[in-house]
């Protein structure tokens, strides 16, 4: 009966993917120097941010057992009520800013989450109508005007940097206060899923819903935990996203689904539900980013991104699929002797 | 002094109806407290809707009485009967395999936790408290998807007796354990019993319950035939009054005629599953493949049916050496596969019957277009029905819905349909009920007759003794021992097969 755990590190897809970071930054790094200058590195994470937050609230979902694909409508319309109220009104708050699209996130992701558990239909499903649903509304009412006349403070919060540094050349740079929202949702959403019950409850409700629900888990309100924290997590996004950008564009976010669940799914969590890991979730995004600035720097055509990103989508899955196979032949031995 | 026999459970008068049909009618049960009770019955009885009763996911018609601990009810509702102690491990065990052992055990300080904090500490405290007082050590941070089916179990018990079970109900525990981890769980399930727990085991192996029961309780078509001390019983009477009918195991007479060997194997190896596997099998033969579980024997079949390619080793088809690329090869040469889990790899269980039975054989009912022809379709598939005895309310409906034993035959049927020459069944009567059983045997031997060749996986010793000319024993990975009908009795071999 005696049975040691298997805890190597070398099980993990965070340490395959830990090396693969190193190995592309490795070859980055003799293509171009300029790629591992703190200032590119800086600069990475800050226009990476909108995506890891969202790869976060995605990796949620994921491990539930569920997907939202709803999220860039969730966040482009709660971005668009923000700007609509910050520049209509004039509020020169940025706090004020930032509590605008996260409640309208959250109320848009109960919708999903309603309509999921009633309808049982495939979330999928669910997220890609309500997706055109709030988007179509946004587009309707809006007519895709753009929103650029902002309060100082929302022009002025994108420079704040929380380290601060001067170039060779005199130029300063620094780590951005985005990237700082990106730590803290990804510190919480780790505490949330290792060390809170409604975590855990999402791992259960993903690894087998009908034994959560014999075991008498609320999956009702699993759902809605889960949905709303994407949907919370997209309006923070977007509001990463202004920030950036600047400008408000109605069709600034949508499309870039499958960026984020590139990410997750990269990072280890399964489209079956169950697993994933706040870690991988973020290599993922890092890996991502990594491989697309590469392409720049190496000065590569836009279009061959597409086909890169394409591969390597494919064959992340496939090593994972290629794992979960040698995985279930060592069973069959196991069980053999 | 407490009184030693107390009852636990007292059901009185419980009737359900569905929709009409009465699936229980004026059941009485009564449960001991410390006392293995046994619920038999063949599909449809009544045991899963009497378990269901008994743990609040439905409720009985009105007028019976559920009485647990002198504590009287009208019905009970899942989350009364679980905080009373009453809990089932379920025959899918309901684990959460990307959850560790301690988790899965623990499971209920995340549910019934007011503060919204996971204490992990307690969490391994728990499994450890309850491992300990069960005598088992499996490493708690282990994914439960990492463990053994047996383990696994170990761990569904463990579980219930975490959140303090007093009646613990197993539903089919030992379908898929090897007879070795059976008789660990009966030491455990013992041990539970001297602890004052009670028990209620529900399966379809009578020898395990005339072997772990104190009592027995039978249902047969939602009525209670009685409950009988085990001293009453053997297996014979059991059957009878499971049936109500004398099953009198028809062994199989006809004997082999010595022709050429349709299907011989020389010295098939594949490492760590099989080795050295050596056999003839004759057109018209039921050889009989047995063995503890893990042995091989599924390994073995995958290889002859080109699934699992081996190491080493020579296939013989009617005499030509062969060597399958895949089972489309296998097929081809007219061998024909029924899997061991019909729910997950033999049946579409979602699509109709009718679509079920066709699916090996659509280039049959082709039209010049090159379409299924639905008519030819529907009167195929009504041929099978008939030939092999298959009861479903109708053509369309999903095979989801068909008992098990029917399943089998609809898996049978569409192997057979394709005029397969040598037939491989693994544990075909696995799960399924004793009447269902003997009508499957019946389908087998007939089968032969008709002269193909059939190679019969089973765990039960008592029906390759009754139906197979041959029988070869497999253990650890090498076949010990090969009989010839009436050479070995079926207590001789079920002593070979555990020593």
């Amino acid at each position: 009966m005696m049975r040691k755990s298997r805890w190597k590190i070398y099980n993990q897809t965070e340490f395959y993917l830990f090396i693969v970071l190193i190995v592309l930054s490795t070859i980055l790094a003799f293509v171009n120097p300029k790629f591992l200058r703190l200032e590119n590195i800086f600069d990475l994470l800050r226009n990476y941010t909108f995506l890891g937050i969202l790869a976060l609230g995605q990796l949620v979902v994921l491990i539930s057992g569920g997907i939202d694909v709803s999220f860039t409508a969730i966040a482009t319309v709660s971005q668009y009520i923000m700007g609509v109220i910050i520049s209509k009104y004039y509020i020169d708050n940025i706090l004020v800013a930032l509590a605008i699209p996260i409640p309208i996130g959250i109320a848009l992701g109960l919708v999903n989450a309603l309509l999921v558990y009633y309808t049982r239909v495939h979330p999928v499903i669910i997220t890609i109508s309500t997706l055109n649903v709030f988007y179509g509304f946004l587009m309707f009412i809006t007519s895709g005007r753009w929103i650029y006349k902002f309060p100082p403070s929302f022009r002025n919060f994108v420079q704040i940097k929380i380290l601060s540094f001067t170039s060779a050349k005199g130029t300063p740079y620094g780590l951005s206060i985005l990237t700082l929202f990106w730590i803290i949702v990804a510190v919480m959403t780790w505490f949330i899923l290792k060390h809170t019950n409604i975590g855990r409850k999402i791992y259960a409700v993903g690894g087998n819903l009908e034994a959560a629900r014999r075991a008498g888990i609320n999956i009702f309100r699993t759902y809605i935990f889960v949905y709303c924290y994407m949907g919370g997590l997209a309006g923070l996004a977007s509001f990463v996203q202004a920030q950036l950008a600047q400008i408000i564009q109605p069709n600034a976010i949508v499309g870039k689904e499958l960026d984020v669940l590139a990410a997750a799914i990269l990072g280890g969590a399964s489209v079956f539900g169950g697993s994933g890991t706040v870690p991988g979730a973020i290599l993922g995004v890092l890996l991502i980013a990594i491989i697309k600035n590469g392409l720049v720097l190496m000065r590569i055509p836009a279009y061959w991104h597409q086909v890169v990103m394409g591969a390597i989508i494919a064959g992340a899955a496939s090593v994972t699929a290629l794992q979960m196979k040698f995985k279930s032949r060592r069973m069959v031995r196991k069980n053999a002797d | 002094m407490e009184e030693r026999i107390s009852h636990f459970l007292i059901l009185r008068n419980i009737n359900k109806n569905y929709g009409g049909v009465k699936a229980l009618e004026k059941v009485d049960l009564d449960i001991m407290e410390g006392e293995i009770h046994c619920l038999v019955g063949e599909n449809g009885s009544g045991k899963s809707t009497l378990v269901k009763i008994i743990t609040g996911v439905v409720k009985p018609e009105p007028g019976g009485k559920i009485e647990i601990k002198g504590e009287s009810f009208e019905f009970l509702d899942p989350l009364t009967s679980f905080l009373k102690g009453i809990h089932v491990v379920h025959q899918d065990l309901s684990l959460f395999p990307n959850l560790s052992v301690a988790e899965n055990i623990a499971i209920h300080e995340h549910i019934m936790k007011k503060s919204g904090l996971v204490n992990w500490k307690r969490i391994y405290e728990v499994a450890d408290r309850v491992m300990k007082r069960l005598g088992i050590y499996i490493d708690p941070h282990i994914q439960v998807e990492k463990l053994s089916v047996a383990d696994q179990q170990l761990v569904a018990i463990c579980r219930s007796l975490a959140s303090d079970a007093k009646l613990m109900i197993l539903d089919e525990p030992t379908s898929s354990l090897t007879s070795r981890e059976v008789e660990r769980l009966f030491s455990i399930l013992r041990d539970l019993k001297s602890r004052g727990i009670s028990i209620l085991f529900i399966s379809h192996r009578l020898d395990e319950v005339l072997d772990i029961g104190e009592r027995i309780t039978v249902l047969k078509d939602g009525k209670k035939v009685g409950t009988f001390r085990k001293e009453e019983l053997d297996k014979k009477k059991l059957t009878y009054l499971m049936t109500g009918r004398e099953l009198a195991f028809v062994r199989r007479s006809k004997g082999l005629e010595k022709k050429v060997p349709i299907l011989k194997v020389e010295n098939l190896t594949k490492y760590g599953q099989f080795e050295n596997v050596s056999f003839e099998l004759h057109s018209g033969e039921i050889l009989g493949l047995i063995g503890p579980r893990g042995a091989g024997r599924t390994e073995l079949a995958l290889s002859l049916f080109g699934m699992n390619p081996p190491d080493s080793g020579r296939i013989f088809v009617e005499g030509k050496e062969v060597s399958f690329k895949s089972n489309r090869d296998a097929i081809k040469h007219g061998i024909g596969y029924v899997p061991e889990n019909r729910l997950t790899q033999g049946l579409v269980l979602e699509q109709s019957v009718k679509n079920n039975l066709v699916i090996t054989i659509l280039e049959r009912i082709l039209n010049d277009f090159r379409l299924i022809d639905e008519e030819r379709k529907n009167k195929v598939a009504e041929e099978m029905v008939r030939k092999f005895g298959i009861k479903t309310a109708g053509m369309d409906v999903a095979a989801k819905t068909l008992s098990g034993g029917n399943q089998q035959k609809v898996v049978l049927a569409k192997w057979i349909s394709t005029a397969p020459k040598i037939l491989i069944l693994d544990g075909p009567t696995m799960g399924i009920d004793v009447a269902a059983k003997e009508s499957i045997y019946r389908l087998v031997s007939k089968l032969a007759n008709e002269g193909i060749a059939v190679l019969f996986i089973s765990d039960e010793s008592s029906e390759v003794t009754a139906n197979c000319d041959r029988i070869m024993l497999m253990k650890n990975r090498k076949i010990v021992g090969v009989f010839k009908k009436d050479e070995i009795s079926e207590e001789e071999l079920e002593r070979r097969i555990k020593e």
